[in-house]
């Protein structure tokens, strides 16, 4: 009897259609907490009127929301709209010619963190981060395709490179704009193979410089079939001076020139990506490979690498580092000659790999839902990973539907990360940034620069890692300095009432009210305990 | 200990005459006047390579091994080794801490590490930190653990604190402990009014149903009372301290500037990176070899701060693991295993390398690539924690393993 009874409550409990979904406005702010940056003044009414289904519905096709207001916010930053090629153009090979020179003098190379102010030539270089982080502020405060910049802060996170290594922070601007954003509700093969194909992912994870230890194979750039071969050499005719003489400071190895030494310098395997590829972006630490899988897959992946790296070029399949035989990747035998397809293969199989579903479904249900999701949540998620190949949209209905999601157990369950509260605090007081620079600032010191993640882990999605007593202190001054104005470029609006919505303690309520001006009001609010949680 | 007392007379005795004196002043004074013993643990996040710090210059098979990349013999010009035995060696770049050396307050404990075969720096630094290798689920560090174990009596909100912006993994737990990158910024600072705005932030968090909130609002205006009346602004290194200007300078500063301060420091945590040297390592300069300078000479301009209170303080430093013996094709080397810890103390047994030497020759390797462990990390953490620290019992801070002082390196008389 019990059994049969459980039945239909089990159906009902997998989504909430339109009709069941919630109309209060405590919901309304919750969903506009996860699926964006919080509400600007006035969304609770404009959700309210148009009724969550037809928001949530809308959100998933960001490209059906118009977002005109967003370029004008963007006009400033020069360097966002760039290809790699032309960054690499006007910003790193003339910080290349630069360091070429202080060697030729004899000067040292600037150490990254030495407490040396940076000279004119690192802060042009510098800038091309500082653009893409400012961008990405700006984005999350002013984009209508709210959930598209949740998604593109949690996949870049999940995919993450840090723009401090090496050359990386030229190619950030590229990785974010053309390989995560416009996949984060594609497939996940189709992102993860854009990853795994980015100049800033093969460089960041050192897959570039990976080869074949018992390489190179000379003969093979005349049996292979190289679909790349058009590219190869191409623009270096036409590269400046600096370029072919700019000493590489990483590896020193530079495919794009290799044709005109005598010998290939011989490089080996670098299992760096294998490794991470299984551990954080497919199968989870616990998933189910081993040491052999890491290296057999970095085998596989021998070959992919950057065509003309210095001059923001793109993926190129390098035949001759390859390593040609065969391979067994989770107990799939790949066979030998593949070529390029070894790579594609080790994706399909990773892509498909239930771990992989289970760990995807893990770690996204830990952003939208709770640091501790529920397990029956999980695998329906994991479930429906599976069942539509991996469809990241239909993932994320299934999350954002789920009686779990709008559970009263969910509600304020996240403690905000830094640039979540930076970005959530702007929007509550309907800020106008002129110059993000400064919030920019703001966020190393919360301890969460943009962009500057170090391992390749992205920074933890748990509360715990941001609850502590010098990161609270922080966020209460950065409330004050907001509300008070002193945050250069950032005007916040004092007339707003501010509304903390759903429970707020009666002495939190009670210090607010006893203010005397709206500057304090707006910060006691901005710094009280209930506007740290989403 | 002039300072001490001073700061007694005139801090806490000031209090006391106005009539307000706050808990946390008996604290301090209580704090101040016990032999209070510090540890400070720095961790080298990225996996430093400790072949390249502490190089077995006796081994042909390291030279073998490394035909780029590996630190020449001692006496063979300015980028060679200095000699510590005749058989291990100082990379150049450490040359600031050979005093230390010298007067036997630096051990190293070499092929050290965990019996867990992760070259995962993320599980790895977990394992480390947690220190329980294998055991993801565990909630807490072992440092907090420590904390829990060992009540403070009383505490102050700088028993433990970690100069970084987020907490560490090995100082997280239900025992309070403080993160802070900065000490000078550390406050509520809203003007003429920071007093009247920070009690009210302080009311708001001191309500908060939420747990997590309210404990660490409250530990938060704990310690910017304390800090006030400690007042580290006014700070100079003694001795002729010399600290670099980078981070990790910085941080080791700030923690010689808390010690002093009489807050009741006995836990402190600095971390540094950029030591995943895949490509590029370098030997006696280089990559690592700046690394190497910006740390040791760090560590040396601490220990010249801390001046007599080194008879009391600890400096441990770690990193998840080392670094494959072989060098890979990019002139770097992967991830590896066994590595080197240094222990330095006036109170520690130094000149010596501790620990067994496995060799590096392919059959005496880890899986055939890396520096065998033969030192589990938790005998080097166990021994500091009974004969440095004084707690009698480590069974609860290393849940799971049979620690025994049989198998501790031996660091402490």
């Amino acid at each position: 009897m019990k059994r049969f009874l459980a039945l239909p409550v089990a159906i009902v409990a997998v989504s909430l259609s339109a009709a069941t979904l919630p109309k209060d406005d405590r919901t309304i702010v919750h969903v506009l907490s996860r699926t964006g940056f919080g509400p600007w003044p006035g969304d609770v009414e404009k959700v309210r009127a148009m009724g969550l289904q037809r928001y949530l519905d809308e959100q998933l096709h960001p490209e059906r929301i118009p977002d005109a207001a967003m370029a004008p916010r963007l006009a400033q930053l020069t360097t966002v709209t760039l290809d790699s090629r032309q960054i690499a153009e006007q910003y790193e090979l003339p910080q290349l010619e630069a360091r070429r020179q202080r060697k030729l003098q004899g000067k040292d190379d600037p150490v990254p963190g030495d407490g040396k102010p940076p000279d004119a030539m690192q802060q042009r270089a510098n800038s091309v981060m500082v653009e893409l982080a400012e961008q990405k502020l700006l984005r999350a405060i002013y984009s209508e395709r709210q959930l598209q910049e949740v998604l593109t802060d949690f996949w870049f996170n999940h995919f993450n490179v840090d723009a401090r290594k090496g050359r990386d922070r030229f190619l950030l601007t590229a990785y974010e704009r053309e390989t995560i954003r416009p996949r984060v509700l594609g497939t996940f093969r189709d992102l993860l193979g854009a990853t795994a194909k980015s100049p800033a992912m093969l460089f960041y994870l050192d897959n570039w410089m990976s080869a074949d230890p018992n390489g190179p194979h000379l003969a093979a750039t005349r049996n292979v079939a190289r679909p790349f071969q058009g590219r190869v050499g191409g623009p270096a005719a036409s590269a400046p001076e600096a370029l072919r003489r700019a000493s590489p400071e990483l590896g020193g190895f530079a495919p794009e020139r290799r044709r005109e030494r005598p010998a290939l310098r011989k490089n080996g395997l670098n299992e760096n990506y294998g490794r991470e590829l299984m551990e954080l972006h497919t199968l989870g630490v616990d998933g189910g490979y081993t040491q052999n899988d890491v290296t057999e897959v970095a085998r596989a992946l021998t070959g992919w690498t950057i065509d003309n790296p210095r001059q923001g070029g793109g993926f190129r399949f390098d035949p001759r580092i390859h390593d040609t035989g065969q391979k067994v990747v989770l107990g799939h035998v790949i066979k030998a000659g593949g070529g390029e397809s070894d790579g594609e293969q080790v994706l399909d199989i990773l892509a498909k790999h239930p771990s992989t579903a289970t760990f995807i479904a893990t770690k996204l249900t830990r952003r939208f839902v709770s640091d501790t999701p529920p397990p029956a949540l999980v695998e329906r998620v994991a479930a429906r990973f599976r069942d539509t190949g991996g469809d990241l949209r239909e993932v994320m209905r299934t999350i954002l539907t789920s009686p779990e999601f709008l559970s009263p157990g969910a509600y304020r369950a996240k403690v905000k990360t830094p640039f979540e509260f930076v970005a959530t605090a702007l929007r509550a007081t309907g800020a106008d940034v002129q110059d993000a620079r400064p919030l920019v600032r703001e966020l190393q010191q919360l301890g969460m620069p943009l962009y500057q993640c170090q391992p390749p882990t992205g920074y933890k999605d748990t509360g715990d890692a941001w609850v502590n007593t010098g990161a609270l202190v922080s966020r209460m001054n950065l409330a004050l300095r907001l509300a008070s104005g002193q945050v250069r470029g950032t005007l916040v609006d004092n007339s707003i009432e501010l509304r903390l919505g759903g429970e707020v303690s009666e002495t939190t309520r009670a210090t607010i009210a006893k203010a005397t001006d709206a500057q304090t009001m707006m910060a006691l609010t901005l710094g009280a305990p209930e506007f740290q949680r989403r | 200990m002039l300072s001490r007392r001073v700061f007694l007379k005139n801090g806490a005795f000031a209090f006391v005459s106005l009539g307000f004196a706050p808990s946390f002043m008996a604290r301090t004074a209580v704090a101040a006047s016990g032999r209070s013993k510090q540890l400070i643990a720095i961790f080298q996040r990225g996996a430093v390579d400790g072949l390249s710090v502490v190089v077995p210059h006796g081994e042909s098979d390291y030279y073998r091994a490394r035909p780029s990349i590996a630190i020449p013999r001692p006496n063979a010009g300015e980028n060679a080794a200095i000699d510590l035995d005749g058989f291990f060696g100082f990379n150049p770049r450490l040359q600031p801490l050979e005093p230390l050396w010298d007067s036997r307050q630096l051990a190293i404990v070499h092929a050290c590490g965990s019996p867990d075969s992760t070259r995962s720096h993320f599980d790895a630094q977990d394992y480390m930190e947690s220190a329980t290798p294998g055991v993801k689920s565990t909630s807490d560090g072992w440092l907090n653990r420590y904390l829990q174990t060992r009540h403070a009596e009383p505490a102050t909100p700088f028993r433990a604190v970690a100069l970084t912006s987020q907490l560490p993994r090995m100082l997280q737990g239900t025992a309070p402990a403080l993160a802070v990158s900065q000490l000078a910024q550390f406050g509520i600072r809203a003007g003429q009014s920071s007093d009247t705005v920070g009690a009210s932030f302080e009311a708001e968090y001191a309500a908060a149903a939420d747990h997590v909130l309210n404990g660490t609002g409250r530990e938060a205006f704990s310690a910017i009372k304390m800090l006030k009346t400690a007042d580290p602004s006014k700070y100079g290194p003694a001795n002729g301290a010399d600290y670099p200007r980078g981070p990790f300078g910085q941080a080791l500063r700030q923690i010689a500037q808390l010690t002093k301060a009489n807050v009741g420091l006995e836990i402190a945590f600095a971390d540094v990176g950029g030591w995943d040297t895949h490509v590029n390592q370098g030997a006696g300069q280089g990559q690592l070899a700046t690394r190497l300078d910006d740390f040791s000479r760090s560590i040396a301009a601490l220990v010249a701060d801390l001046g007599d209170r080194m008879a009391d303080t600890v400096v441990l430093t770690m990193s998840e693991f080392g670094r494959a013996v072989n060098e890979n094709g990019g002139r770097g080397t992967d991830h590896g295993h066994g590595n080197a810890m240094m222990v330095i103390g006036g109170a520690v047994r130094g000149g010596r390398v501790y620990g067994t030497w496995p060799g590096l020759s392919v059959e005496k390797r880890y899986e055939g690539r890396d520096l065998a462990v033969t030192t589990d990390f938790r005998d080097v953490f166990g021994e500091i924690v009974t004969r440095h620290l004084g707690l009698a019992n480590t069974r609860a801070i290393f849940p799971g393993y049979a620690s025994s002082p049989a198998k501790y390196p031996g660091l402490f008389p």
